[in-house]
């Protein structure tokens, strides 16, 4: 499928915005009226044609402009991309996993050829090629990861397993929602996923953790994480939290259409073959509330899960500020009928 | 599950006991690479009945052209690896798992310690591979009963050199696990793989000399055992079912129909778990997988090698 890329940003003028294509293919992540957290993995397996699940890895109109945006991140802090010595293997299977699936899914934009261990690598879209020695990182301009990370939309970390848990011993972060906690590399699997409110007491993380400590080759899974975010903003990063957190107080009735954004995250883990590290992936997608609003179905949904959303969840997932008046704005498209269960927009 | 279709390439006779097969992908294509230490669950149907087992993959992870396995033919075998030795043949098809990493190396260990009795030498020969890759510190110690029994001994003195010991118990070599494990420098990891009394030994005596539990690393995959036949319902599927006295409970689940989650099929990875709902006799767990705690608390049952003595067993399943 050929994409049209375009020109927009993420910060200043945030003049991101979704063609009516990408609007309708946004995973709108509430299937019911009310929100409860879950872990609900299923199997990443190839989703339905044109949307977000098709492919490994989606590529959308946005990609060039985020992968620049992901370069003015990295260049403010470089802390965001970070590698333990330990995981160049695994390195090496994000190298492989990502340019076979683009190369093969989205073939009118990136292109790979393999001579043995030679592979050439062509990305069109960022204007890349190159050619390198696959397993030899000193054939490459930086790290391998980090070659790759730059030319994927979404966060990356790798996961090495050891001692009955995960760490987070690399990883590209520079589009991280607003957690409460920051990335670091070296970080274990339940330092990061730091406690969830109304969630810890059910045992649902353990239980995750247990099911990825067997994730198998193959067989890689998702699931949807959800929060909202005042303007298109990528990196809202506990770091970067002076540039982006006073923006919280500007909402009102006549901006929150435009401001509001809905910001869902596809989250994706596979198992790595030669490192069997895990990669975990986080796809972020945002869509204004006057972009969600273009679906009246949606709009009537989000408004009752956002309603009567737990206070717990509303402070955690920062929303406090500006959460009445997206209510308020919302109820105005709700008629109260019965919506049928399901994510689809019409 | 996720299956990869083989064809046998080539079988080769190694010991009196041990064959080795090579298998390729059956559309000629690459295989996946995979880790050191790991291995597949070959499926095989033998007269009407689907026997599962898992091996561990021997080739170099690097090499993606064909994976390896050696069978060595059990003196009580369930049917899976006679099968293998007597009528296995090149060219034949059947389905495997993708590769599963139980038994992996300590990426940021200094020094590697392999231990191996017999065919316990299997899961080491890729980690080999990769240990020599990275260029990682090793030493691999290798026991076997007699010369004849003694499979890839070439092969691992060509390419291990001097980090190459072994062991021939008929010659009245022994390993001396007290001096080997007594003086290992800090950061030092041993993995050890071979029959129960040889990984019980290197368990207690890293142990004792203060090994840091994280740093003992042991595989040891149990055959399902044979037993008693015994009766049980499946309450989620409805069902009541007979465990005959030479199938595990997950195959006879599986026999019946129903579909049931499943990695290493040898007690060791917990992906087979089932929540017990009702019994009225003894549960006998065979597994490294749950607690002794959970053990004794009968609601819990791993049915990849454990079985039951009772006249009423309820899973939920
Ligand atoms: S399948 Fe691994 S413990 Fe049963």
């Amino acid at each position: 499928m050929v994409l049209g890329f375009k020109q927009e940003t993420f910060r200043d003028d945030y003049t991101y915005c979704n063609s009516p294509r990408e609007i309708k293919r946004f995973p709108f992540p509430f299937a019911e009226d009310r929100y409860m957290y879950s872990v609900n993995i299923e199997p990443h397996g190839k989703g339905k044609e044109g949307s977000v699940f098709e492919f490994a890895l989606d590529i959308d109109e946005h990609y060039v402009a985020e992968c620049i945006d992901k370069e003015i991140t990295l260049e403010q802090d470089p802390g965001r991309y970070e590698s333990l010595s330990h995981m160049m293997d695994a390195q090496w299977d994000f190298v492989e996993l990502s340019m076979e699936s683009l190369a093969r899914d989205y073939p009118e934009h990136f292109s790979l050829k393999k001579n043995g261990l030679q592979w050439t690598w062509e990305n069109k879209p960022l204007g890349i090629k190159d050619t390198f020695t696959f397993g030899d990182a000193s054939t490459l301009a930086m790290d391998p990861f980090e070659y790759m990370g730059r030319q994927a939309q979404g966060d990356f970390v790798l996961l090495d397993q050891r001692d009955e848990t995960l760490y987070a011993d690399a990883g590209f972060v520079t589009t991280q929602a607003d957690w409460s906690l920051a990335f670091n590399v070296g970080m274990s699997w339940k330092e990061w996923h730091g406690p969830v409110p109304r969630v810890t007491e059910l045992g649902v993380m353990d239980r995750a953790l247990k099911y990825l400590l067997n994730l198998q080759l193959g067989s890689p899974v998702r699931r949807l994480n959800w929060t909202m975010t005042i303007n298109p903003r990528l990196d809202t990063s506990p770091e970067s939290f002076p540039r982006w957190g006073s923006d919280r107080n500007t909402v009102n009735a006549d901006n929150v259409g435009d401001r509001v954004h809905l910001r869902v995250e596809l989250q994706s883990l596979f198992r790595l073959p030669r490192s069997n590290a895990i990669m975990f992936g986080v796809r972020c997608y945002l869509i204004s509330l006057n972009e969600i609003a273009t679906y009246p179905r949606w709009a009537k949904r989000l408004h009752r899960v956002l309603k009567d959303l737990h206070p717990d969840l509303i402070e955690y997932k920062g929303m406090t500020k500006f959460h009445p008046t997206v209510v308020e704005w919302l109820a105005n498209f709700d008629d109260g009928v019965i919506l049928e269960l399901g994510t689809q927009p019409e | 599950m996720n299956m990869i279709n083989i064809k046998v390439a080539a079988i080769e006779q190694v010991t009196p006991l041990v064959k080795h097969f090579t298998f390729v992908n059956k559309d000629g294509t690459a295989l996946p690479a995979f880790s050191g230490g790991s291995h597949v669950v070959v499926s095989l149907d033998i007269n009407g009945r689907v026997h599962r087992n898992p091996y561990s993959l021997m080739g170099s992870p690097e090499d993606t052209s064909a994976y390896h396995i050696s069978v060595r033919k059990q003196e009580k075998s369930r049917g899976g690896s006679e099968y293998m030795h007597e009528n296995v043949a090149v060219g034949m098809q059947f389905k495997i798992t993708y590769p599963v990493n139980l038994f992996s190396l300590a990426k940021k260990g200094r020094k590697h310690i392999l231990i191996a009795g017999g065919i316990g030498i299997t899961p080491f020969m890729s980690q080999i591979a990769d240990l020599k890759r990275t260029g990682a510190d090793y030493e691999l110690h290798y026991a076997f009963r007699s010369p004849e029994h003694g499979a890839f001994v070439s092969e691992l003195e060509q390419g291990c050199g001097t980090k190459f010991h072994c062991y021939t118990d008929s010659n009245g070599e022994r390993l001396n696990l007290d001096e080997l494990l007594s003086q290992q420098p800090l950061g030092t990891h041993v993995y050890v793989c071979g029959p129960n009394s040889m990984v019980v030994a290197v368990l207690e005596k890293a142990r004792n000399f203060g090994w840091p539990e994280n740093h003992i690393h042991s595989e040891q995959f149990l055959a399902p055992p044979i037993g008693e036949p015994f009766k049980m319902q499946l309450a989620r599927s409805n069902k009541e079912i007979l465990v005959p006295a030479e199938m595990s409970m997950l195959e006879a689940i599986e026999a019946a129909g129903v579909e049931a989650d499943f990695l290493c099929r040898g007690g060791v990875c917990g992906r087979c778990e089932l929540q017990v709902l009702e019994t009225d006799g003894a549960l006998m767990h065979n597994d490294h997988f749950l607690t002794d705690a959970e053990k004794a608390s009968c609601k819990k049952i791993m049915p990849c090698v454990s079985r039951a003595k009772c006249e009423r067993l309820v899973l939920d399943i």
